[in-house]
């Protein structure tokens, strides 16, 4: 039985909590009929990599796909070129359709516009996506900058939607800032959290 | 997990306290990093070994030195340097060209193995353009285990020679009982002019 003038530390648990080289929970946005969901700080050279986990995002409009962009130093117009790949598997829960194909409706060949990380999603009460970004060494100045996404989405439509992205920003200029939204409507709800893994 | 706050009273029937390893349960552990500089190789030779129940090497900024190259990895058991280990996978991809003019998402039969002994590839068109790249990350499970074969998983961005962005997956086992105690990264031909490649141990420690 321990006592009080027994009890030591045998680790700094300030330090060993997160894990020499863990991950490290830079900023959390919580959506509440947000017209975009947006992470314009702690996004530097600290990290080789960031990783956004997004919980539970609600589209306040129904059939609408979870989309990002990237900016760079302070700007706001999100509008970085990217060539980017999409693919999903589908299953309908009357289990009377599957599929496994590549979407061209997904993707983006040195476009400017906002990457759909998913198919899309439905707004009945309890329809929602979760997944995860990872943005790998945004502030490189050397190279492009690669990201890679897998969401589950409760789709219009009664399906579940795997969906896989990657691909790239064209650009050797440091990226700064991440904007989250869906393709039409707000974001009636959802959390994203940002980390940085080191 | 959760670290719960005793209170005095609750203190009298603490008899032991978590360990650091014990609080990074489903946290990465940095083990080792490597850099690559002209690099032939890239090499992971320690910390492999039954302490962690799973292994993640995140790779990135990856950049050959030759033009239209395949990045992969192989790896070896006990101090042995072969990598030639035996293995059976798979490997698919989706690909997508800046151009717009053409989009797939197919399995590629030559870049797999059937109880093959040459490096698997994780990325291939490589580009080695001033900008061209790749980064992901290499899942390898219980890599000590004395039963089993050893799995491993991968997924990586690629900036490809022909100017497309392609998402590869590889996965597989290797058909070995034997403890693999070493990795081993390359480029198919020439060396790793640049990129950085990070060992992490996943989880809590293995008692």
């Amino acid at each position: 039985m321990a006592t009080y003038a027994s009890i030591k530390y045998d680790m700094d648990l300030s330090s060993n909590a997160t894990g020499t080289g863990g991950m490290t929970l830079l900023s959390t946005q919580t959506a509440s009929s947000s017209a975009t969901v947006d992470f314009t700080s702690s996004i530097d050279s600290t990290y080789k990599e960031y990783l956004f986990k997004c919980f539970n995002l609600h589209p306040a409009t129904d059939e609408v796909s979870l989309q990002f962009q990237v900016d760079t130093g302070t700007n706001t117009s999100y509008n970085q070129t990217m060539t980017t790949t999409a693919f999903q598997s589908a299953h309908a829960e009357a289990d009377n359709d599957t599929s496994l194909e590549y979407r061209t409706g997904l993707d983006l060949a040195q476009s400017t516009s906002f990457h759909s990380l998913s198919n899309v999603i439905g707004n009945g009460n309890d329809e929602c996506i979760s997944g995860t970004l990872s943005l790998f060494d945004p502030s490189n100045t050397t190279f492009v900058k690669h990201f890679t996404g897998q969401f589950s989405g409760y789709g219009s439509g009664n399906y579940n939607y795997n969906s896989f992205s990657a691909g790239y920003v064209n650009t050797t200029t440091a990226i700064t800032r991440v904007r989250f939204k869906f393709s039409s409507g707000n974001t009636d709800a959802g959390t994203i959290k940002m980390y940085g893994v080191s | 997990m959760a670290i719960k706050v005793a209170v005095n009273r609750a203190l009298t029937a603490i008899t032991a306290l978590p360990t650091a390893a014990a609080l990074t349960d489903g946290n990465l552990t940095l083990l080792t990093t490597a850099t690559a500089s002209s690099s032939a190789t890239l090499d992971f030779t320690s910390n492999i070994n039954s302490t962690y129940d799973s292994y993640v090497f995140k790779f990135i900024d990856m950049h050959p030195a030759t033009n239209d190259v395949t990045f992969g990895f192989q790896a070896d058991t006990g101090t042995n340097t072969s990598y030639n280990q035996t293995l059976t996978t798979t490997f698919f991809q989706a690909r997508h060209a800046e151009a717009g003019t053409s989009s797939s998402l197919a399995y590629t039969t030559n870049r797999d193995h059937a109880q093959g002994s040459g490096f698997q590839t994780l990325i291939y068109d490589v580009g080695n353009g001033n900008d061209e790249n790749c980064s992901g990350e290499l899942h390898l499970f219980q890599p000590s285990s004395a039963t089993f074969v050893k799995h491993f998983m991968s997924r990586a961005s690629n900036y490809g020679q022909a100017n497309e962005a392609a998402d590869c997956f590889a996965a597989g086992y290797f058909n070995t009982t034997t403890a693999l105690t070493r990795v081993r990264f390359k480029m198919s031909s020439g060396n790793t002019d640049a990129g950085t490649i990070k060992m992490y141990g996943v989880g809590p420690k293995q008692s």
